[in-house]
């Protein structure tokens, strides 16, 4: 019984990295950007929330867990919104090739992330030392009282206030797809740029706005896996291959972020599930770890057997719009 | 400035790179008429009309609209002032239902949603009487709904000006009266209404005015009352046009392709040719009538290889040799007995042309097998896109010019330019001249003759009756799949096609066959 609690529980944790990157690449792709570059801009948002705790800690005598976690949350927000930004600026304005900027924003942003993470090691004296113990405390705050009760507590309170945040900014999400005017407008443009243009729309903006706000909910996963997955830290190349995760989720999902949130789990499970199952060799743990793209790809086949247009990719993902086209 | 006048424009020009799409145009559009705009293919309609809703901005000239001269920089401004486009090529979100299509783009109103929004759209469809279902996606749409549904957009946003570029090049005959009655009544309404077409008759029975434009150039308007289909065509094409088709006796026919009993059937399911039996004879042109979607597609296309048939023989006797199974050869096979298919489709685009590639290239896509070796020939394509390009007189700045940049009549010079090219034994095309006006349609007559003097056998789908029954010698009637019968072009009339066309009569003859 407490062995499945603790995994669910680390299936948890292991998802809601996943869910912030799967969550803010839909509404990019749904503006009709395909960005590749969310690994490289969920990197970017962890380690900017690192070094913001970081110096904010080593530059008072007793750091305030709750104003790190206020100059983290903001600085991992504003640099993985400018990571959104060379990307829009690259493809939306000058229509440059979307797969090559996104690869090229992912190699970028791993870079970005180990050598500033490195660098932060440095300067606390090695590999491993860096901690932002206080900050990191505040991101793991659970809610008190609901968490002590048994097998609920654990099970639905025992999370820092990130795992709330990444739930309900998918449902957040989903509703203004589904439910606003303003979201039926961000769907058009991934359609149909030129109609949406037709009727008024200004398709610059919406994809603009679309691929910031989104690189900057993707960056939050980063940050949730540098302050409360980690506790405040920094290991190289630790956040592996969650970013690609992430893209496979929004195809697993179908570009519906509510359904994120399980796939997000589900995923999560996967990806640890070799440490559960006992016995494995090496070479079947490996095999284990590809659980969630192949899931991934049943889904595509699934999905694409039933045509349902409702549940295709945006029309018009990948493509960039120039309005004088003939 | 007038303010009876809806919209005016003054000295309106646009450029595209070298291309002068409109060279200083004036328009003006009188409050709550029908104005026609006439013009050749290429000749700027379109690119007239995307100024005025924001598509395309002029590079030179004035706008007028109720005697106030404004600034049109978006589609957006363009409604603001009242203006509403209906496009050739619709612009839906197939996945969105028709009343969010229609909402798109606009702000909410306090508490308005989705149920609210299509309880408006439906009040707004009864009161014209369209037929549209204001919750149904657009991909469950037939064509001419996806039209009402552009139309009920441009209303619900309250236009006062309507444009509606070439409306009615997709709809049947029914549809078309249907389109119409409903501008009547909105011109009875109050509104402003502008029709883009080429269709003279039906200028002749809509409009209260035509304005004609020529290569970019604005020639003139006139009452419609005061014109003449004559007139008109003057005014259009520039020079007199002869309303004959040549049409040369059949020399040497003989038997060159004989089709049996063949039955196809589309992903869903439904029988798409029902037991077709016909023959082409060398040296003549076989028309193909019916209504869009009878079948004619699958009946080429299960010539050419290129459809499953559940069953049915399809027999080739090439000149002096020994018969050919074509049912049971593969494309490559087929084509090079000299079978050739040009299928020009509604977007002119989507068969048969790559349209990213230049003229050469797309030359290639018949020829690229002939190279020495590992490396293609470009010179041969090439010499002959040039000579297409010179013969058929197709406007583009070079043979390097992607085929997507030019117009779409110019478009359908290079693919029908291609087949013919090879010298076919058997030619197929299919809606040669569809969206071409009449100086290029007589173009591609002229190749089709040429062809037919050559002893090819050729078969021509077509749309309008009076050309087929002008050009071909004999016309096969397909309804519902199924062959109706088959005419001799000379004799036969259009009330006569026409009812075997909608099944009236042609069905003895479908169940009499042995």
């Amino acid at each position: 019984m407490n062995l499945i609690l603790t995994f669910i529980q680390k299936a948890i944790g292991q998802g809601i990295a996943i869910l912030f990157g799967a969550s803010g690449e839909i509404l990019i792709e749904k503006s009709g950007n395909l960005n590749l570059g969310i690994p490289g801009i969920m990197y970017m948002g962890g380690v900017s929330g690192l070094m913001g705790a970081f110096f904010y800690e080593n530059s008072v005598e007793n750091p305030n867990g709750f104003v790190g976690l206020l100059i983290a949350f903001a600085m991992a927000l504003v640099v993985s919104a400018l990571g959104g930004l060379i990307y829009a600026f690259l493809t939306i304005s000058l229509r440059a090739n979307q797969n090559v900027v996104g690869l090229a924003l992912t190699t970028f942003g791993t870079g970005f992330g180990n050598f500033f993470g490195g660098s932060l090691s440095k300067l606390a004296g090695g590999v491993g030392q860096i901690s932002v113990k206080t900050t990191g405390e505040a991101f793991r705050t659970t809610i008190p009282v609901l968490s002590e009760i048994p097998v609920i507590g654990p099970l639905l309170f025992s999370y820092g206030f990130l795992t709330y945040l990444s739930i309900i900014l998918a449902f957040a999400i989903t509703w203004f797809l589904t439910k606003t005017r303003k979201g039926l407008n961000l769907r058009a443009v991934g359609e149909s740029p030129a109609t949406a243009d037709a009727a008024g729309i200004n398709v610059t903006r919406y994809k603009y706005s679309a691929t910031i706000i989104g690189a900057a909910i993707a960056g939050l996963g980063g940050l949730y896996y540098v302050m409360d997955y980690l506790g405040g830290t920094w290991i190289e190349n630790g956040f592996g291959d969650r970013g690609w995760l992430a893209i496979a989720l929004v195809i697993m999902a179908l570009w519906n972020a509510r359904s994120a949130i399980w796939g997000s789990i589900l995923f999560g499970a996967l990806y640890i599930l070799y440490i559960y199952v006992p016995g494995l060799s090496r070479a079947m743990q490996e095999v284990f770890k590809m659980f969630p793209y192949l899931v991934t790809i049943i889904v595509l086949v699934f999905t694409s057997r039933r045509n349902k247009p409702e549940n295709q990719p945006p029309a018009s993902l990948g493509t960039s719009y120039f309005r004088e086209e003939r | 400035m007038d303010t009876n006048y809806a919209i005016e424009l003054k000295n309106v020009t646009k450029r595209f790179g070298e291309v002068v799409a409109n060279d200083s145009v004036d328009l003006s559009l009188k409050k709550g008429e029908i104005l026609a705009i006439l013009g050749e293919n290429g000749s700027g309609k379109t690119t007239l009309m995307n100024m005025i809703s924001g598509i395309y901005f002029p590079d030179e000239g004035h706008i007028f609209v109720n005697g106030q001269e404004v600034t049109i920089r978006s589609p957006k401004d363009s409604f603001d002032l009242g203006i509403g486009m209906i496009h050739q090529h619709f612009k839906l979100v197939p996945i969105f239902t028709a009343a969010e299509n229609i909402v798109l783009g606009l702000p909410a109103e306090k508490g308005q949603g989705m149920s609210r929004v299509e309880a408006d759209v439906q009040a707004l469809v009864d009161r014209y009487g369209f037929d549209m279902n204001p919750a149904r996606k657009i991909y469950d749409m037939s064509v001419s709904q996806k039209q009402t549904v552009e139309i009920v957009k441009v209303l619900y946003r309250g236009a006062e000006i309507l444009i509606l570029d070439e409306p009615t090049a997709v709809l049947t005959p029914q549809e078309t009266e249907r389109l119409f009655q409903v501008l009547k009544n909105m011109r009875d309404d109050g509104k402003s209404i502008i029709i883009i077409t080429h269709k003279l008759n039906e200028v002749m029975e809509i409009s209260d005015r035509v304005a004609v434009l020529r290569k970019g150039k604005y020639i003139g308007t006139v009452k419609t009352s005061e014109a003449t289909i004559p007139s008109l065509t003057e005014m259009m094409v520039g020079e007199k046009v002869s309303l004959n088709i040549d049409r040369s006796e059949p020399v040497n026919s003989e038997l060159r392709l004989e089709m049996k009993g063949v039955s196809c059937r589309n992903k869903e399911g439904t029988v798409t040719l029902n037991k077709a039996s016909f023959a082409a004879r060398s040296g003549e042109i076989l028309g193909v009538a019916g209504i869009s979607g009878s079948g004619q597609k699958e009946l080429l296309e299960s010539i050419a290889g290129l459809q499953h048939m559940e069953e049915g023989e399809i027999w080739y006797y090439p000149p002096g040799g020994e018969p050919q199974a074509l049912h049971s050869l593969s494309v490559t096979e087929i084509r090079n007995l000299g079978v050739r298919l040009s299928f020009v489709p509604e977007d002119r685009l989507g068969m048969g042309l790559v349209g990213s590639m230049d003229i050469t290239n797309n030359m290639m896509l018949r020829s690229y097998r002939n190279g020495k070796g590992l490396v293609t020939d470009r010179k041969t394509p090439e010499q002959l896109a040039r000579t297409i390009i010179e013969e058929l007189e197709v406007v583009t700045p070079g043979v390097t010019t992607p085929v997507r940049r030019l117009s779409g009549g110019n478009v359908q010079k290079v693919l029908v330019g291609r087949e013919i090219s090879s010298n076919p034994t058997v030619l197929m095309v299919a809606y040669p001249v569809r969206g071409l006006d009449i100086n290029y349609s007589y173009t591609i007559y002229n190749l089709l003759n040429k062809q037919k003097e050559n002893g090819a056998a050729v078969i021509c789908v077509g749309e309008d009756l009076d050309v087929l029954l002008e050009l071909c010698d004999r016309i096969l009637v397909l309804q519902g799949g199924r062959v109706a019968g088959t005419v001799d072009a000379r004799s036969a009339t259009k009330e006569q096609l026409g009812l075997m066309m909608t099944g009236t009569i042609g069905k003895e003859e479908a169940v009499n066959e042995p």
